[in-house]
């Protein structure tokens, strides 16, 4: 169990530190790949705390799909430099206002943070020992019929989300020849091949 | 006492793991030599030429002789890339394409790690595919390399979702997230028999999901010269190489895994069942690998909007629709696994 | 615990994927000879030195493409554990899917008709 216990803090160590990376690193492209290893470091200590399906789906969502699209994202500003530097002074006085009120906040929220003392009796769907179900089944037994409501409305949400990006990002483009594969085959002869007899020495 | 246990506690059990991992790597990286060779031949098979032939008996060091070659050449780093990121992106490709085998089952009980969301694990590994080209064509500040990625990520990222959907068509059959599991649920009938549009529709998935013809067009020749790894050399090149072909092997194997049944012997009896379940599974693999090989002799290069239309115009549908005519199906005659 | 005993070949593969990868790039980097000059070392043009930078703004369909990524496959993730658990939930947890992939084919079939899946 000591390798545990080493995997854990190694993995939250570096974490914190990529975390750190992503806000500190001057490349932008730089601060998503140390997102991307955060988000891996996220997955591995839900390994150690043994719930294998949501790090998977961590990994599948967050680094397989969302960091991609920052990536993407990133990759296209063109992001001059200089000029970054240049707003950072004049926004500095209103990003630390927000960042200490931010601090605030999390200082009186962990001072009086306290665990229910009857937690454990209160929990509403008692999670079975994993020995037994995997954790997998164990969501996909309640997610679909107990959290049904939940489950609907996060399937409005992303109905949402793709009507949003269509709206946001999709525009007509002018002077565009789409290809048309059935109106292809289905060309009569007489539309695309004519016959001319020539008579010799004339010409057309 | 306490060096007892060190030694049978944490030592032994480490040098055995190393040990297995390394029975994985090595025999890998061997087949994904031969896979080179074997391409060339059954290429030039198909085009009635001899292939590679003259170095070692019927051209077989070949593969050895191309990697040395690469070996000796001059690693170029361009010099507007970004040196970090440059480097990075081959390794990261080779390393996803070896771990992904920690999880494939060569035989019951024969596997790496037996987790209980294996299945996942692969599908996970296969997203991230996505990321050593984009870092490629990013950190090589070229113009081919930097169109090469955007193409890829956007066509892998297109293909990925129907996989997802045939993966979870599979799963409704099997019950189970484990790949052993997935494996002995085919004990009675292979999944590509009931499930034979999707296994095509996994099968061509895969195609795209590997880059390889006829949807290579984040390598088009003929247009970006070689794609995202127009300014590899040397080693690093040779890990772009080695990684790609390692994931067309991956893509045989789950391919063989899901719907041919992995290690299974194809009927159950006597004259079949004598030949061992690696073996099986070993033959299976190299049919889906000579498909990938067949089909890039047969097909001309797909168009990119054609194959975005592909992937999301008729995959999408057809997999999802599969996969609820599935679910209906099992639930309606009781048949879904407990 | 017997769960995390699974996981832990997998970091040590990691960790000798990762080694195996960097031995042979430093290997060939100390063996072979470097012989570097500038235009060996410009980025690849057809012959010419590049132009200006390559990092630059390109379609706005490649976002449409990864942001309709995220959304199928945040649908295939939710897809997961049901599969699994298909056989012990019943009607109710079919028809609770079907619902939600009905909900999320409107959105498709919108942006089919659209066009967003178009490409030119």
């Amino acid at each position: 169990m000591i390798i545990q216990a080493v995997c854990f803090y190694v993995f939250a160590a570096v974490a914190v530190a990529s975390g750190v990376m992503v806000i500190s690193a001057r490349n932008p492209v730089h601060s998503v790949l140390f997102l991307i290893l955060a988000f891996f470091n996220a997955a591995a200590l839900f390994v150690l705390l043994g719930a294998e399906f949501l790090a998977m789906i961590l990994v599948i969502v967050y680094v397989g799909a969302v960091a991609v699209l920052f990536l993407f994202v990133v990759m296209m500003l063109d992001i001059n430099f200089v000029e970054l530097r240049h707003g950072f002074l004049q926004y500095l006085p209103i990003g630390a206002l927000i960042g200490f009120i931010l601090f605030a906040e999390l200082v009186l929220v962990i001072g009086y943070w306290a665990l229910a003392p009857n937690i454990a009796s209160v929990l509403a769907a008692p999670l079975p020992a994993t020995a037994q179900v995997t954790n997998t089944q164990a969501l996909g037994d309640l997610l679909y019929t107990r959290y049904i409501y939940a489950f609907q409305a996060s399937g409005i949400v992303l109905l949402i989300a793709m009507i949003g990006a269509i709206v946001l990002t999709l525009r007509a483009r002018a002077g565009v020849r789409r290809q048309d594969s059935s109106a292809q085959v289905y060309r009569p002869r007489a539309a695309s091949v004519e016959i001319v007899k020539i008579e010799v020495g004339k010409g057309v | 006492m306490a060096e007892g246990d060190f030694w049978s506690g944490y030592a032994l059990p480490l040098v055995a793991m190393v040990l297995e991992i390394l029975a994985i790597v090595v025999p890998l990286l061997l087949v994904v030599a031969y896979a080179t060779y074997a391409e060339r031949k059954v290429l030039a098979a198909a085009q009635l030429r001899k292939g590679p032939n003259v170095v070692g008996p019927f051209g077989l060091l070949q593969p050895l002789a191309d990697g040395l070659k690469l070996f000796m050449k001059e690693t170029v780093i361009p010099s507007g890339a970004n040196r970090v990121v440059f480097a990075a992106a081959p390794m990261l490709t080779f390393v996803l394409a070896l771990i992904a085998w920690a999880v494939i089952p060569f035989d019951p009980g024969v596997v790496l790690s037996n987790i209980n969301v294996g299945i996942l694990y692969l599908f996970a590994i296969s997203s991230l595919g996505v990321y050593g080209i984009i870092m490629a064509g990013w950190a090589s500040n070229s113009k081919y390399a930097f169109l090469g990625a955007l193409r890829s990520a956007a066509q892998m990222v297109s293909y990925e979702v129907s996989i997802g959907f045939v993966m979870v068509t599979v799963l409704l059959c099997a019950g189970s997230l484990n790949i052993s599991d997935i494996v002995l649920a085919q004990r009675h009938l292979w999944y590509v028999i009931p499930l034979l549009p999707m296994a095509v529709v996994f099968f061509i998935s895969g195609l795209a999901e590997t880059n390889r013809s006829p949807f290579d067009l984040p390598e088009g020749e003929s247009e970006l010269v070689a794609g995202y790894f127009v300014e590899y050399s040397a080693m690093t090149f040779a890990l772009f190489f080695l990684g790609e072909y390692a994931n067309m092997i991956l893509v045989s194997a789950m391919t063989s895994i899901l719907f041919l049944g992995g290690w299974l012997a194809p009927f159950g009896v006597p004259p079949f069942t004598w030949v061992p379940g690696p073996i099986w599974f070993f033959l299976k693999i190299a049919f889906c690998f000579f498909c990938f090989l067949w089909v890039r002799a047969t097909f001309p290069r797909f168009r990119y909007d054609q194959l975005m239309r592909l992937g999301w115009k008729v995959f999408l549908p057809l997999s999802l629709f599969w996969l609820v005519l599935t679910a209906a199906f099992l639930t309606a005659f009781g048949m879904l696994p407990t | 615990m017997e769960l995390l005993r699974e996981y832990l070949p997998i970091l040590i593969f990691l960790g000798i994927a990762v080694g195996l990868a960097v031995v042979i790039v430093v290997a060939s980097l100390v063996v072979a000879r470097q012989n570097p000059d500038s235009e060996k070392l410009s980025a690849y043009e057809c012959g010419f030195e590049p132009f200006q930078d390559a990092r630059k703004k390109f379609d706005v369909r490649f976002y449409l493409v990864a942001i309709l990524f995220i959304i199928f496959d945040l649908e295939v993730a939710f897809l997961f554990p049901w599969a699994v658990s298909l056989g012990r939930l019943g009607l109710l947890g079919f028809w609770s899917m079907i619902v939600f992939l009905g909900v999320l084919t409107v959105g498709f079939i919108y942006e089919w008709r659209k066009g967003a899946l178009e490409w030119e």
